[in-house]
């Protein structure tokens, strides 16, 4: 409130003038660069997308290349059982991961944000895993996995489960299996961004709370979560965002199998582009994924309120 | 609702000194949960988190084969051989590289959008914004078969400038929005002083607000920097030749080998988890006030 007070009110013209030579185009020479480098590297290759998904392109089979009109997104609505399902799984990836996400990550920030002896090392050891890297986290988990070395066998030994057992290789067990791995690396990023928020909790309410008796819970319901709302939403919103686009993780770690099992959309456009080399149907694909993308955000947004009795 | 006399006449009647309880019931309020609420289930989470990383820590320094669970007698031959035949000394480099360049080149381009944003009004600055809100919905894994033209054109396939460009154009909407929420909390009377002071804008900008912005730019630095230090897909799209390949490219060649050296694995992992630790350790304190001051609250 303050700030923006302070950079709103224009504070004695004259001199505000002359310390800046070149008022008006300072500005601009300031964003610049970045306008520049975001206009050559997100811009173009978003719009080149764009028009791509309406091509046959190929380069395996440049003979078929050319103008396509709608043919791909016919292809994708009426002719791909494989985007539905990569669909559906994305779906259900990104609202199991973000879902238990937010909710570890909420409990950790409340615990570590308590007074306690050994705190700053138990913030330090607990957050660390958000530094790991996707494939790391993926080398990590195929070493616990492991059928002959993992965590199966050391279970066996003390009578629990069969020998031999690998969930990365099970239908029945390799979605559980994916979803322990990258919760471990993200729950960390939750628990730091509520954390963080946290510290602008004002005291004097939980104060005024504890004089009129009300428990810890109620606190908590009253006066913590609705301080963190707004921050929940975005946090929620650019994590979902992320959680579906990011393919670093299963890329590596079951590689969209076992039998496509966990292969998400953008998996499945990247072996499209990558592996078939059908670049004009995985840009349609692309656009298809972007903007349920943006639309569910739109609805997100909405739905949530977001930014809104404050 | 509540009056200001209310939190200091309620505990009066409670306690036989009026005075010294204050401080103590407003800790209680919040703060002072029962021990074992906090200590359970951390360490119950603390066992989830650090069992992976001791598995990593067993089998980097354990001897082939072995089985046992406690890394003795420890061996370091895993890492000569991922460090030397496995060239991950040369993948290590190349990912300091990126690291290091990414980490520059985002921190001042966000550092002259953020202050553009912050402190002046101008034509297209909704636009921009608006822009940079988008671009956070763009999938940079999307975009590879047309980021892969453009640096084909641009004759940057094989060499790590492409790496480094795509990693900081990735970055810098995020960065841009941080910064500038961490300038707008410097007072612009502040610098305004400075320049009744003789000093010109840049002077009053590196004199005045920079010092103030450490903790902000430390965040969003070693985000940059731990960003492409893990990042994956462009490294494995852009390099094809294994001379300028990173450390995520080398383990994933580790991973998909037709029989898994485990201990090799495991070795790489740590050289890859190594530098990344150490920064985060470093910055951890910086990382929440850093947040708290101008992340998400827009």
């Amino acid at each position: 409130m303050a700030h923006a007070a302070a950079v709103a009110k224009p504070p004695r013209p004259p001199r505000r003038r002359r310390a800046s030579a070149t008022p008006r185009r300072l500005p601009y020479l300031l964003i610049g660069p970045a306008a520049l480098l975001m206009l050559g590297f997100i811009a173009y290759p978003v719009i080149s997308v764009f028009y791509y998904s309406l091509q046959n392109y190929n380069p395996t089979k440049p003979w078929r290349n050319g103008f396509a009109g709608f043919d791909n997104f016919t292809r994708i609505f009426t002719d791909d059982p494989l985007f539905w399902d990569t669909l559906v799984f994305s779906a259900k990836w990104v609202f199991v991961e973000v879902g238990l996400q937010l909710l570890f990550g909420l409990a950790l920030a409340l615990i570590v944000n308590q007074t306690f002896v050994g705190r700053g090392l138990g913030r330090a050891l607990v957050f660390s895993p958000w530094a790991v890297s996707g494939v790391l986290t993926s080398a990590i988990w195929v070493l616990l996995y492991n059928s002959q070395t993992g965590i199966t066998r050391y279970l066996a030994d003390m009578g629990i489960g069969d020998y031999g057992v690998s969930w990365l290789s099970d239908t029945s067990t390799v979605f559980p299996a994916a979803v322990v791995a990258d919760l471990w690396r993200g729950v960390p990023f939750f628990a730091i961004l509520i954390l963080a928020d946290l510290q602008s909790v004002s005291k004097d309410l939980y104060e005024a709370a504890e004089v009129d008796g009300a428990s810890r819970f109620k606190q908590f319901w009253h006066i913590t979560l609705p301080h963190l709302k707004d921050a929940i939403i975005l946090s929620t919103l650019l994590r979902m965002v992320w959680e579906f686009n990011n393919v670093d993780l299963l890329y590596t770690l079951t590689g969209g199998g076992p039998a496509g099992e966990t292969t998400t959309l953008p998996l499945y456009i990247a072996n499209t582009s990558v592996d078939a080399h059908d670049f004009g149907y995985a840009s349609a694909l692309t656009t298809v994924a972007f903007l349920i993308l943006l639309f569910c955000s739109m609805v997100y947004l909405r739905l949530s309120k977001f930014g809104g009795e404050k | 609702m509540i009056t200001k006399e209310a939190p200091v006449a309620a505990p009066a009647p409670a306690r036989t000194t009026p005075e010294p309880p204050r401080p103590n019931k407003k800790r209680r309020a919040w703060d002072e949960a029962p021990r074992w609420q906090i200590y359970l289930p951390l360490g119950i989470y603390l066992v989830f988190t650090l069992i992976p990383f001791y598995w990593i820590l067993l089998f980097a320094l354990r001897p082939a084969g072995s089985s046992s669970l406690i890394p003795w007698p420890m061996t370091t031959v895993h890492f000569e051989k991922v460090w030397t035949d496995r060239s991950f000394g040369t993948f290590f480099y190349n990912s300091v590289l990126v690291g290091v360049a990414t980490l520059i080149m985002t921190t001042l381009v966000a550092l002259a959008g953020g202050y553009a944003l912050a402190r002046f009004d101008f034509k297209i600055k909704r636009a921009f914004m608006l822009a940079l809100l988008c671009s956070q919905f763009v999938p940079g894994a999307l975009l590879l078969v047309p980021l892969f033209e453009i640096f084909a054109e641009l004759q940057m396939i094989n060499s790590l400038g492409s790496v480094i460009i795509a990693e900081t154009v990735f970055q810098l909407p995020l960065s841009i929005i941080l910064i500038s929420n961490f300038i707008k909390n410097v007072p612009y009377s502040l610098e305004e002083a400075a320049w009744v002071d003789g000093c010109n804008r840049f002077k009053a900008f590196r004199v005045v607000v920079l010092p103030l912005l450490r903790p902000g730019l430390i965040a969003v630095g070693s985000f940059a920097f731990v960003h492409s230090w893990n990042h994956f897909l462009f490294a494995l799209m852009f390099l094809n030749n294994q001379e300028k390949q990173t450390i995520p490219v080398g383990l994933n060649t580790l991973m998909s080998a037709d029989s898994v050296d485990l201990g090799a694995l495991a070795a790489g992992g740590i050289i890859a988890a190594v530098p990344v630790v150490i920064v985060f350790a470093f910055i951890q304190k910086w990382l929440i006030t850093g947040f708290s001051a101008g992340a998400v609250k827009g």
